[in-house]
């Protein structure tokens, strides 16, 4: 069994969702905590072009960029299918894991904003996470149906992300009266053992957030 | 299969588009096709097969509508599996999906920059497009597609943006041809191909419509 190595950055929504998916294969694998602000050579050996975590190095083969990931592992660990069989289904599937990788920015503007420029960034985040909850989540339990997917995976940051995003920003943008279904979906989620068991310490995810906000103001203050 | 199980809502410039027509044309299926004006109002078939972006190209397989041109590219590949687009091995997949992430990310918005901008944004834009077409050349290397020996999937999503190039061309008054050799030999292999050559536009005409869209956007 050729080795697996990832690395990735705790505070990283993209890396988290790359440890959920070999975990719910049971892939052993070596983790590598990397610095953004201090690249290692290993990562920029691996991943030249973007110079960013994850990376999945497999056998000695890079794998960057985690939506690729994922496929890849899907692909290489057939067990515990997390993409349907079906390939409109699956179609459906990329499609919305496509759509969270665009919007994740507009969605977390809130975060680098301020004021009136917040406010906008509030309804805008609304608009596009109805559309999540009515046309992706719809009815269903998970994004992926009975069980999770790779969808809800690449949601996940929606369930424990996004709520410290709202509190260091002092705003509310994804309540349980104005999205009741993702809401219960976000709590069935972190009832999934590997996702319960995998999520970056509360605490310090905040601290860190805070601390990248105060970086943001100053820096619109610059620009005032 | 019935041409009715098919359908494409079209639109001839669209690079996007083209790149639907070009794997359907590889997998020999037959389809309907109904141009949409996407400079105009949007038809209803438009709007309700595609909520969330409103856009073409949309392909419906026994009125399903499936959206996002490189996610159709893939599905017609499920679907349709001979002859392959994307290659076998997983990690070979991997290349492909990741230079078909880096062409939806760099290559139609980097050029859309040149047309516009204005004075010497335009100088900035056209290095930055150029060093994406470098960056496309080394991983083409010295094969004859990006997949390999035979035109696949990467091939597929970058054909088709092409057309454009004449009118990036002449609004940053470069040639594609002096500053990527490789690249050129490349396109004018793939032009080669009967079913790229007839699902693609001229890039006269697409110049033609760039003019339109500079005045939309105010950049005339």
């Amino acid at each position: 069994m050729a080795e697996v190595k990832l690395l990735g950055f705790w505070a990283s929504p993209f890396s988290d969702r790359v440890i959920w998916a070999l975990k719910l294969k049971g892939v052993n694998y070596e983790y590598v905590e990397e610095d953004p602000h201090n690249k290692t050579q290993l990562l920029l050996q691996h991943n030249p072009v973007h110079k960013k975590v994850p990376v999945l190095i497999h056998g000695g083969k890079s794998i960057p960029e985690s939506s690729i990931i994922l496929e890849y592992i899907e692909e290489t660990w057939p067990q515990n299918p997390l993409l349907p069989q079906d390939a409109y289904q699956r179609a459906m599937a990329r499609f919305w894991i496509k759509f969270g990788e665009e919007k994740m920015a507009t969605i977390c503007a809130v975060f680098r904003t301020a004021g009136v420029e917040q406010e906008k960034a509030i309804e805008e985040a609304t608009k596009l996470l109805k559309i999540i909850e009515e046309q992706g989540l719809g009815d269903k339990m998970f994004f992926g149906g009975d069980g999770i997917g790779l969808v809800d995976i690449a949601f996940g940051w929606l369930a424990y992300l996004y709520e410290v995003v709202e509190k260091v920003s002092a705003v509310k943008v994804l309540d349980a009266d104005t999205f009741p279904q993702l809401h219960a979906w976000i709590q069935n989620l972190k009832e999934v053992p590997v996702i319960k068991e995998n999520l970056p310490d509360h605490q310090k995810l905040v601290g860190h957030l805070k601390r990248r906000r105060e970086i943001h103001l100053a820096l619109l203050n610059c620009h005032n | 299969m019935s041409k009715q199980e098919l359908l494409l809502l079209d639109c001839g410039v669209s690079p996007f588009c083209g790149r639907v027509r070009i794997a359907l044309a590889e997998k020999g299926v037959e389809y309907e096709s109904k141009e949409e004006n996407v400079l105009g109002a949007k038809s209803e078939l438009l709007l309700s097969s595609n909520p969330v972006y409103k856009k073409v190209p949309v392909l419906l397989h026994n009125g399903k509508p499936l959206c996002e041109s490189s996610i159709i590219v893939q599905y017609i590949d499920d679907a349709w599996p001979s002859p392959p687009l994307l290659p076998t091995s997983p990690y070979e997949r991997v290349q492909a999906r990741f230079w078909g992430d880096f062409i939806e990310k760099k290559v139609f918005d980097g050029g859309s920059k040149i047309w516009k901008s204005k004075g010497e944004e335009i100088e900035v834009a056209k290095k930055e497009f150029i060093e994406t077409l470098k960056q496309l050349e080394g991983t083409l290397g010295d094969k004859d597609f990006f997949g390999g020996e035979n035109f696949g999937f990467v091939d597929i999503l970058l054909i088709p943006l092409t057309t454009w190039f004449y009118a990036y061309e002449k609004f940053g008054d470069f040639k594609v041809e002096e500053e990527c050799p490789k690249f050129s030999t490349w396109v004018k292999r793939c032009k080669q191909r009967e079913n790229v050559v007839k699902a693609l536009p001229e890039p006269e005409m697409v110049y033609e419509v760039v003019l339109m869209l500079r005045k939309m956007h105010g950049v005339e």
